[in-house]
């Protein structure tokens, strides 16, 4: 089964979900993230979904756990380039994704993470649940 | 009337996939909004986990459909697994329930325009949703 | 009543019938008949024709609802909406059906010349179907037209709603005029998309020029100001009249989450100081 790739960034992991996933593989990128931010001593996680065109309940979840673990391991997770259609469905379907920073592209993904580590109160950042 | 016919089997989780990439295409044809497509391929997506996941595998089928001037989408979910005990609970919303179930029907139901669901213990479930061109 | 003999008739007529019924058609047209090919026309009266014969042969009678009538139906829905948007009148749609009895009727006379009883059933048979056809046709054609009227409403809405850049980063919509359900989902969807395209990450709704706001454009607000949140942006809602705040809180809606300013102005002052840029004197 191939494998998300999670890329180094200095202090920071980047991954960047392209396909369809399938459960597994979503879980997969959930263990494998984990393992990383460990062996890495990463400080944060950059995860890109612009190429998602659709986040269900399970990829909600996947991404919850992620950020979950992250910040028991001392790391801040941001989510960036959620399409405008899968945000209206999302709301619609009621999920909130608690515990998840989100950003509009990358860039703006680092900033948050950089003042995040830097200890500064987020500025633009947005917090949700 | 039906104009076109897919059925798919639910069997393992890459099948959920497949019902993904299949309502996309069928939506698109239709000539639903980005956001509709979006929200009909979501709802499928979480139907078809739970036909696969709870219902001990089954299949879907999806129709394409034409009244006078209109087109929509219906698919049909099938399992002949545990059936859903408490449906009126099941339907309401939790984030997460014992079972994962509570989530995806609620809110497949406020994705699509037509929603129908029967289950039956020890029988199985059959999940109907459906979206018209607007 | 003995509809196998209709469908006979005009199966062994079919061509005479086919010219003799276009030849009425482009008369009944006349001055519009630029509007449709004469391939169009001939193929769509070849159709009507053959499922006309088709749907007889198994005796389905004259209740259109019944499933024999699907295809036949279909195809006059799909005849009549090309005549829609080729710009026709129901009349002139309608036509299409109707200007088949006078040929029918002709070539009935003649294969019943001698059996005036059975020549009135048939004529009465025949009227009687064609006019329910003819009616159907006009039905779905305006049913159709309203569709059309009002896919062209909201694209007009969409243009209509332009949304602004205030500053970099700084996104504001004036929605102006009374507000329904969907046009203020068209509306948010093209606040979504343009928080994407100028990567803005504020974005001011300013409702000033809305007189009234009920409950599900205020769900709308807020389900537009919870996307855009997923999204990474925030949303300042700005311009609640006194009036308004009041139907909100009767109305039970919840904008305790949202952030909400008097006017456009303080808004943008907000949006300024979140960014910590302050305006100065030069």
């Amino acid at each position: 089964m191939e494998r998300i790739p999670i890329l180094k960034m200095g202090s920071f992991l980047l991954v960047t979900i392209q396909v369809d996933m399938h459960d597994q593989l979503a879980l997969a990128l959930q263990d494998d993230l984990t393992s990383r931010i460990v062996a890495d001593r990463a400080s944060g996680v950059l995860i890109d979904i612009s190429s998602l065109e659709i986040v269900d309940s399970f990829i909600g979840r996947m991404l919850s756990n992620i950020a979950s673990m992250a910040r028991v391991l001392d790391a801040e997770t941001v989510v960036v380039g959620m399409r405008p259609s899968v945000a209206i469905t999302l709301v619609e379907l009621g999920l909130s994704l608690p515990g998840i920073r989100t950003a509009l592209n990358v860039d703006r993904g680092m900033e948050l993470l950089r003042s995040a580590r830097n200890g500064e109160t987020p500025g633009d950042g947005r917090q949700d649940g | 009337m039906v104009v076109k016919t897919v059925e798919l089997p639910l069997v393992q989780q890459e099948d959920v996939v497949a019902v993904r990439q299949s309502t996309r295409s069928l939506a698109v044809e239709i000539g639903l909004t980005i956001v509709d497509q979006t929200k009909i391929v979501t709802a499928a997506s979480e139907l078809a986990r739970n036909t696969v996941v709870h219902g001990g595998g089954g299949k879907v089928t999806l129709e394409v459909l034409k009244e006078a001037s209109k087109q929509g989408l219906r698919l049909t979910f099938e399992d002949t697994g545990p059936g859903i005990p408490n449906l009126e609970r099941a339907m309401q919303d939790g984030y997460t329930s014992a079972s994962g179930l509570g989530l995806g029907l609620g809110g497949s139901r406020r994705l699509c325009t037509d929603f129908a669901i029967e289950s039956k213990v020890g029988v199985g479930t059959r999940v109907t949703i459906g979206r018209w061109k607007a | 009543m003995n509809k196998t003999h209709l469908s006979e008739v005009i199966a062994r007529h079919e061509d005479e019938l086919l010219s003799d019924w276009l030849g009425r058609q482009n008369e009944a047209l006349s001055g519009r008949r630029d509007r449709i090919s004469e391939t169009q026309l001939k193929a769509h009266s070849r159709d009507f024709l053959r499922a006309l014969t088709e749907t007889l042969s198994r005796d389905a009678g004259s209740d259109l609802g019944r499933p024999e009538w699907s295809s036949m139906r279909d195809l006059l829905g799909e005849i009549s909406r090309q005549r829609v948007i080729q710009g026709f009148t129901p009349s002139e749609t309608a036509t299409f059906v109707l200007s088949f009895k006078q040929p029918l009727f002709t070539r009935l006379g003649a294969e019943y010349a001698g059996d005036s009883q059975a020549l009135a059933n048939e004529i009465w048979t025949a009227t009687e179907l064609l006019d329910k056809l003819g009616l159907y046709t006009a039905e779905i054609y305006l049913k159709t037209r309203e569709e059309v009227i009002l896919r062209q409403q909201q694209e007009m809405l969409e243009l209509s709603t332009p949304v602004v850049e205030l500053w970099h980063g700084v996104l504001a919509l004036p929605l102006i005029g009374t507000l329904d359900s969907a046009r203020t989902q068209i509306v948010m969807e093209n606040l979504l998309e343009a928080i994407v395209a100028r990567s803005s990450d504020l974005a001011i709704i300013d409702i000033t020029g809305v007189p009234t706001v009920d409950t599900l454009v205020a769900q709308h607000l807020l389900k537009t100001v919870a996307a855009a949140r997923l999204m990474g942006a925030d949303c300042i809602i700005s311009g609640i009249r006194p009036q308004i705040a009041q139907t909100i809180i009767h109305l039970g809606v919840d904008l305790s989450g949202v952030l909400t300013k008097a006017t456009l102005a303080d808004a943008f002052q907000l949006a300024l100081k979140r960014k910590n840029l302050t305006l100065g004197r030069s």
